[in-house]
C-alpha cells in the first residue's frame, strides 16, 4: 500500500510539472502584448520597455517559466489586472463557492443514485427498471446550462419558491468562516441564514447533479447486475439466505467498488459544469471567475485558477487511486 | 454516457449494424441523427425565414402558426434560427470529433506500436492533458486562441485527443501481438505498411463507438463554450448563443432558450442511444446484462 501510494505521488509530481508548462505555455501565445494590458492603450514605449523588463517579459521563454514555477511553488501567480489584488487570493476567495456547489451535487448524486440504481437492478427490464433507464439516460443527455435556466424558469420564475439566482438574499450577509455560505451560517448558529443559504444551493446543486446522477444510477445498476451473477450469491441463495440479506451483504458490496471509484471521478465533470452552473445562477465561483477573466483577458488569474483547479482535480483522482487500494485487498496485498 | 468501448478486434460488418439495429433505442438514435444531418444540410429548404432577418414589428413574439418557436429581441424568428443552429453543431461534431480522432488515433498507434521512450513520452503528455478537466483545458485553450466558434471547436477536439490516444493505444497493443502482425514482420513489410494496412483496420471499430458517443458531448461542450460567450459569437444561430441571448429575457420570452436547449437535448439523445447500442454490442458483459 505504501509503495502504491509513494509511486502514485512520483507521478501526481510529474503531472504537476506537466501542468504548470501546458498553462505557462499556453497563456503566453495569447495573442496581444501583456504590458500593453497593463498599462493600457496610451502608454508610452520607455513605461512598456520598464514593465516588461519588471515582469521579466524581456528574458528567454524558458527562464520565464523557471520563474514562473519558482512563484507558484510559493504561491504567488502574479496580480490581476482588473483587481489589483494577488491572482491567487481572487482564485481562493472564490473557490468555497464552487466546493460547496460540486459538494452538494456529488452528495446528491450518491443519496439519490445509488438507491435509484440498486432498486432498478433487482427486477431488470422491469416497469420500475425502464422508467429509471429512460430517465438516466435523459438525465446524461441534458446540457446542464438548459436545465438550469429551465429550473429556473420553473421555480423561480413561474411558481416563484426558489431565488432566481445569486448566493444570499441581498442585506442577509453571512460571517464568513469558510466561505461557504451553508457552512458559516450554520456554524454563526442562526437558523434564518442556514434557510436562506439552502434555498440558494438548492437549484444550482439540482442542476450540476442531474448528470451524475445519472451516472452513479447506471454505473450502480450495471454494478449490481454483474454481481448478482457471481458464484457467491448463487451460493447464498442456495443457502436459502433471505433475498434482502443476498442484495445488502453479498451484491451491494461487491458492486459498491466501482460505484465509489466513479463518484471520485465525477470530481471533474462537477468542476467543469460549476463553470456553467456558475453562470446561470450568477454565482460567484471559481468557474465564473475563469469565464470572467477569460473575457478580460485577466491571464495571471486564469493562469491561478488553471493551475489551482488541476492541483485539485489531480489530488482527488490520486485519492480516488488510493481510496480504491484501501478497500480492493487485492489492490492493497500488490 | 462517455466510458471508453472495451478491447476488441472486430471490424463494423453491416450484419452487425443490422445486430445493433435490433433494439428500439438504437433505431430511435440513428433516427434522430439521420433528421439532424438532413437539417444541417437542407437547413435553407427547411427555415421558414432567413435566420438573421430582423423584423421589428415582431419582436419577442410568443410561439404562433406564423412563428412556431416564436421571435428573438430582434424579431428573428426562432425556429429558423434553431434549424439553421444545426449546421454549427454538425460542424462542431466534424471538426472536434475529427480532430481528435485523426491526432488521438495517430498518438496511440506511434505510441502502442513502437513501446519504449516513444511510448513514454506521448502517454506522459496524455497524462497531462488528462489532469485537467474537460471544460477547464477547453477553456484554456480558448483563451489562448480567442473566442470564436472555429476555436472553441479545436479546444473541444484538443481536449478529447488524449480518450482516443489512450484507447488506440490498448488497441495497438492487443493487435501487435497477432499471428498476422507477426507474419507481416517476418514477410519483411515496413512498419508503416504494418501499422497503417494491418493494426489501424482491426483496432478501428471501438474508436468508431467511442466517437459516435462523443458526438453527444462535443454538441453540448461546444453549445456550452458558445453560452459563455466563449464560442460562437452573436448574431450567428449556433445553439449555444441562442440559449445565451435567451437567457435574458427568460423570465419574459421563454421559447427563446427553450427551443434551442430541446435541439440539443434531443440531439444528444440521440447520439446517445446510438453509442450506447453499439458499445452493448462490442462489449459481451454489457450484451449479457442488458439483453
Amino acid at each position: 500500500m505504501r509503495g502504491l501510494a509513494s509511486n502514485r505521488i512520483a507521478q501526481l509530481v510529474i503531472v504537476l510539472v506537466g501542468v504548470s508548462m501546458v498553462v505557462f505555455f499556453t497563456m503566453r501565445v495569447l495573442p496581444g502584448d501583456v504590458a500593453q494590458l497593463l498599462l493600457g492603450e496610451r502608454a508610452t514605449a520607455e513605461d512598456l520597455a520598464r514593465i516588461r523588463q519588471q515582469l521579466g517579459l524581456d528574458q528567454p521563454i524558458w527562464i520565464q517559466y523557471l520563474q514562473f514555477a519558482a512563484n507558484a511553488l510559493r504561491g504567488d501567480l502574479g496580480m490581476s489586472i482588473r483587481t489589483h489584488h494577488p491572482a491567487m487570493d481572487e482564485v481562493l476567495t472564490a473557490f468555497p463557492v464552487t466546493l460547496q456547489l460540486t459538494l452538494a451535487a456529488l452528495a446528491l448524486s450518491v443519496i439519490v443514485g445509488i438507491p435509484l440504481g440498486a432498486i432498478a437492478s433487482l427486477r431488470p427490464g422491469g416497469p420500475f427498471d425502464n422508467a429509471v433507464m429512460v430517465l438516466t439516460l435523459m438525465g446524461a443527455s441534458v446540457p446542464v446550462f438548459w436545465l438550469g435556466l429551465m429550473a429556473l424558469l420553473l421555480f423561480g420564475g413561474i411558481l416563484n419558491w426558489l431565488p432566481i439566482g445569486g448566493i444570499m438574499p441581498v442585506g442577509l450577509d453571512v460571517p464568513r468562516v469558510t466561505g461557504m455560505t451553508v457552512v458559516d451560517s450554520l456554524i454563526s448558529g442562526r437558523a434564518d441564514l442556514v434557510a436562506a443559504s439552502l434555498r440558494y444551493l438548492v437549484l444550482p446543486a439540482v442542476t450540476l447533479g442531474s448528470i451524475t446522477v445519472a451516472i452513479i444510477t447506471r454505473m450502480t445498476r450495471s454494478e449490481m447486475l454483474g454481481a448478482a451473477m457471481l458464484d457467491h450469491v448463487r451460493t447464498a441463495r442456495a443457502k436459502g439466505l433471505r433475498e434482502f440479506l443476498v442484495v445488502w451483504r453479498h451484491v451491494l458490496r461487491n458492486a459498491m467498488l466501482p460505484v465509489v471509484t466513479v463518484v471520485g471521478l465525477q470530481a471533474g465533470l462537477l468542476l467543469s459544469g460549476a463553470v456553467l452552473t456558475e453562470t446561470i445562477f450568477a454565482l460567484p465561483g471559481l468557474g465564473r471567475l475563469m469565464v470572467d477573466s477569460i473575457l478580460n483577458r485577466d491571464y495571471p488569474v486564469v493562469e491561478a485558477g488553471a493551475m489551482f483547479i488541476a492541483l485539485i482535480f489531480v489530488l482527488v483522482n490520486l485519492l480516488v487511486d488510493l481510496s480504491y487500494g484501501m478497500l480492493d485487498p487485492r489492490i492493497r496485498r500488490e | 454516457m462517455s466510458d471508453e468501448a472495451g478491447i476488441v478486434t472486430v471490424p463494423l460488418a453491416p450484419s452487425a449494424l443490422r445486430t445493433v439495429l435490433r433494439g428500439w433505442p438504437a433505431r430511435v438514435g440513428l433516427l434522430i441523427t439521420i433528421v439532424f444531418l438532413l437539417l444541417a444540410l437542407l437547413a435553407p429548404l427547411v427555415a421558414p425565414y432567413d435566420p438573421f432577418d430582423q423584423d421589428f414589428s415582431a419582436t419577442l413574439a410568443v410561439p404562433s402558426w406564423a412563428h412556431p418557436f416564436g421571435t428573438d429581441g430582434y424579431g428573428r424568428d426562432m425556429l429558423s434560427r434553431v434549424c439553421f443552429g444545426t449546421r454549427s453543431a454538425l460542424a462542431a461534431v466534424l471538426v472536434a470529433v475529427g480532430l481528435a480522432l485523426a491526432a488521438g488515433t495517430t498518438m496511440g498507434l506511434v505510441a502502442g506500436f513502437f513501446g519504449g521512450h516513444t511510448d513514454d513520452a506521448l502517454m506522459r503528455l496524455v497524462d497531462v492533458m488528462l489532469a485537467f478537466p474537460y471544460l477547464l483545458l477547453a477553456l484554456i485553450i480558448v483563451a489562448a486562441l480567442g473566442p470564436g466558434l472555429t476555436n472553441s471547436m479545436i479546444a473541444i477536439g484538443i481536449v478529447y485527443t488524449p480518450r482516443y490516444a489512450r484507447l488506440m493505444r490498448s488497441q495497438v497493443l492487443a493487435v501487435r501481438t497477432t499471428d498476422y502482425v507477426s507474419a507481416a514482420i517476418c514477410v519483411g513489410a515496413n512498419e508503416l505498411r504494418i501499422m497503417l494496412r494491418h493494426v489501424l483496420p482491426n483496432s478501428f471499430s471501438p474508436i468508431l463507438v467511442m466517437a459516435t458517443l462523443q458526438s453527444g458531448s462535443v454538441v453540448v461542450e461546444t453549445a456550452g463554450l458558445s453560452f459563455l460567450g466563449l464560442g460562437a459569437q452573436p448574431p450567428s444561430p449556433d445553439w449555444g448563443a441562442l440559449l445565451a441571448d435567451g437567457q435574458s429575457f427568460f423570465l419574459s420570452a421563454w421559447w427563446i432558450a427553450t427551443f434551442p436547449g430541446l435541439a440539443i437535448f434531443v440531439v444528444v439523445l440521440g447520439f446517445n442511444l446510438l453509442g450506447d447500442a453499439l458499445r452493448d454490442y462490442y462489449d459481451p458483459r454489457r450484451r449479457k446484462l442488458v439483453g
